[in-house]
């Protein structure tokens, strides 16, 4: 059996695993979440501060379609805070007795509002790129939090002999250097209610965080059903070798 | 010949009388002998069944929730994984199922491989086990589809192009298997039908499977058939107990990667949605399907007549349908690798050409991966029409024991090791 698993960790990491590495051979600095591990949850300020720099300095191109306002009750907001948030969005309903359309302020079932209509309007504002969606930023990368996190703060002057594009900007650790996203976030670009210094590296953590969670709400589900399955295992395995083995007594 | 006399309770009795199940199940699963010295390897293909069932139970459910169709499927998964109660269990469940099957699965080969298992009588056995790989890639491969990803649209599309190399009626296949004229949502849905359907045609053959196995009877570490009752013991308690003990490592090990690693076994690319106008810069299989994958990227030029793109496909097929001949490539007159001193060797040897083969299939096919690859390739077929075929005859194997109990019990000699071996030659 041991040798059987050592086998299948052999297969697995020589066909799967890999260094996350940018394109150009960069290698993304490792950093350490409060959701990784077998324990991590995720970090309820700073979610909460993370929705902050969403609204503030993402929304404006980047939709998050998944993520309905009721979702935001992970991050610790009540049901009023919730409903008082989404109030501030006005979302499209309808057709009415009349058959018209018509807006109507959002509430905590209605997802979060997209900055443009369909993509090729995002397209047409954002100088022909189309700002990817973020609900699943986290988990559609190699190297998941760690590589967002380098491609928000890598943005930099371009070494000596690099042409960037007209509108692109560079970037250390975005695949091909060149990013149609101008850097999103600046020091104090947004000025956190817990009195937090907002510099860039405490926003891209905080931001990171928040996305992470869009990407697996049920994480803290997940890894707190796995203690329980995983300690009932284990009792239940050693019951088992010990009925084997005492079945087996005569035999050997 | 009324078995009543064996059931007291008048109902099992009166049942039994009728359709014999208390009785087939009394002999088949309680009675049934089995080799005494088998190891912890015997059990995966207990492991695979239960895989099997944990399969289905978690798709069927999953199928309630999901939506075939081009404008919803990757949404829909998404709402299983956030919306739907413990949607994100059985999602991650059959999402590693998938993939604990083919560890359990290949593991159960390379059993078979290294202990003979193949070899007479059980060669029927081992070809319906080819028989159940095979429906389990196409299940495989069609199920990955589902969750309409990037790497579900991209592999959807090369793998299903590779019928085109197929001269004459290519096109006409690759059409038939997408509905259409490119994978689209008639591709998608019928993959979804027929992934529905496999697993049930996969029950049947995996049901002939155990048939044949209790015909046959389980072949053992020592490779040589069961002489008398002192060979076995009787499948209930010892074999319920020991593979109970294989299922609770094994689930251990399941549930170490559905709740703490649910992804490593994926592609972060199929958590974007699938963009026809959009190529991934690095498209690769399963990690499951990568060996596969190396063998058919190998042949980069046209042998003859052939086109290179045909040859690969051919080699890819090939290297799984040799595995239909093996019991009649190997010449050896003894099954178990324990009394072959070369073969011991040349095993791993194999072994380790399927990983370099998995590695390579993981890599873009160019430079050294490709090299080590086209190497591998080639050492892959040559194991199974030269080595095989070869080794049999000049290989002198180890003196067998005379019977399963003899190791065990200490007696015997090795004089009657010889006559064993002989005995063995053409059963």
């Amino acid at each position: 059996m041991l040798k059987a698993i050592k086998t299948l960790a052999v297969i697995v990491s020589l066909g799967v695993a890999g260094p996350a590495l940018a394109a150009g051979g960069v290698e993304i600095p490792k950093r350490d979440w409060s959701f990784q591990g077998l324990f991590g949850t995720y970090d309820r300020a700073a979610m909460q501060r993370g929705l902050q720099i969403y609204q503030e300095s993402c929304a404006g191109c980047h939709s998050i379609r998944l993520i309905y306002y009721r979702n935001l009750a992970d991050l610790g907001y009540t049901a009023e805070q919730i409903k008082a948030f989404a109030a501030e969005n006005e979302v499209e309903d309808g057709p009415n007795d009349e058959g018209e359309m018509y807006m109507r302020p959002a509430v905590a079932s209605d997802r979060f509002i997209k900055p443009f209509p369909n993509d090729n309007a995002a397209r047409a504002g954002n100088n022909g790129a189309l700002p990817p969606d973020l609900s699943l930023m986290v988990e559609a990368r190699v190297g998941g939090p760690n590589y967002l996190y380098a491609v928000l703060t890598g943005y930099g002057e371009p070494p000596a002999g690099t042409e960037v594009m007209d509108g692109m900007s560079y970037n250390k650790y975005f695949p091909g250097h060149q990013i149609a996203m101008p850097p999103p976030l600046s020091e104090d670009g947004v000025e956190f209610a817990d009195g937090t210094k907002a510099t860039v590296e405490q926003q891209a953590k905080d931001i990171t965080t928040f996305l992470a969670w869009a990407s697996e709400p049920n994480m803290e589900a997940r890894k707190s059903m796995g203690l329980k399955v995983m300690l009932f295992l284990l009792v239940f395995t050693g019951l088992l070798i010990a009925v084997k083995r005492r079945i087996w007594a005569d035999v050997h | 010949m009324s078995t009543g006399s064996q059931w007291k309770n008048p109902v099992i009795r009166w049942v039994d009388d009728r359709l014999p199940i208390f009785t087939y199940m009394d002999h088949e699963y309680q009675q049934f002998p089995m080799p005494r010295n088998l190891n912890y390897f015997w059990n995966f293909g207990a492991l695979a069944s239960i895989v099997l069932v944990v399969m289905v139970v978690t798709g069927v459910m999953l199928a309630m929730q999901y939506t075939p169709h081009v404008d919803y499927a990757f949404d829909s998964v998404e709402r299983i994984r956030r919306d739907v109660n413990y949607g994100w269990l059985l999602q991650y469940i059959h999402m590693n199922g998938g993939s604990m099957f083919f560890i359990v699965v290949y593991i159960h080969m390379f059993r078979g491989l290294y202990y003979g298992s193949y070899k007479a009588p059980r060669e029927l056995l081992w070809m319906l086990g080819v028989v159940i790989l095979l429906l389990m890639m196409a299940t495989a491969f069609m199920g990955y589809v589902l969750p309409w990803g990037q790497m579900s649209y991209w592999g959807a599309t090369v793998i299903t192009n590779l019928f085109s190399a197929i001269p004459l009626v290519g096109d006409w296949i690759v059409t038939l298997l997408w509905g259409g004229f490119s994978v689209d949502n008639a591709t998608l849905n019928r993959f979804y039908s027929l992934h529905y359907l496999m697993p049930f045609v996969l029950f049947a053959v995996v049901g002939l499977h155990v048939v044949a196995l209790h015909v046959s009877k389980s072949n053992n570490p020592d490779g040589i058939e069961m002489k008398g009752p002192q060979d076995s013991v009787p499948f209930h308690p010892y074999f319920t107990a020991k593979d109970s003990v294989g299922v609770g490592v094994f689930l251990l090990f399941f549930a170490f990667f559905v709740f703490y690693a649910p992804n490593f076994f994926g592609e972060p690319d199929n958590y974007i949605e699938a963009n026809p106008l959009q190529t991934p810069s690095h498209i690769v299989p399963e990690w499951y399907f990568l060996p596969f994958y190396a063998i058919l990227r190998s042949v980069t030029i046209d042998i003859l007549f052939i086109p290179a793109k045909l040859m690969g496909v051919l080699l890819m097929f090939g290297s799984i349908l040799i595995l239909f001949i093996l019991p009649w490539l190997d010449t050896a007159r003894v099954r178990s690798a324990k009394y072959r001193p070369i073969y011991k060797y040349i095993f791993w040897i194999f072994f380790v050409d399927c990983i370099a083969l998995g590695w390579v299939g993981s890599q873009p096919a160019e430079g050294t991966a490709l090299i080590i690859g086209q190497v591998a390739t080639v050492y892959y077929f040559a194991h199974f029409l030269l080595v095989m075929p070869i080794l049999g005859k000049i290989e002198t194997p180890l003196p067998l024991p005379s019977s399963i109990a003899e190791p065990v019990t200490g007696g015997g000699g090795g004089a009657s090791a010889g006559a064993a071996a002989a005995k063995m030659e053409k059963p």
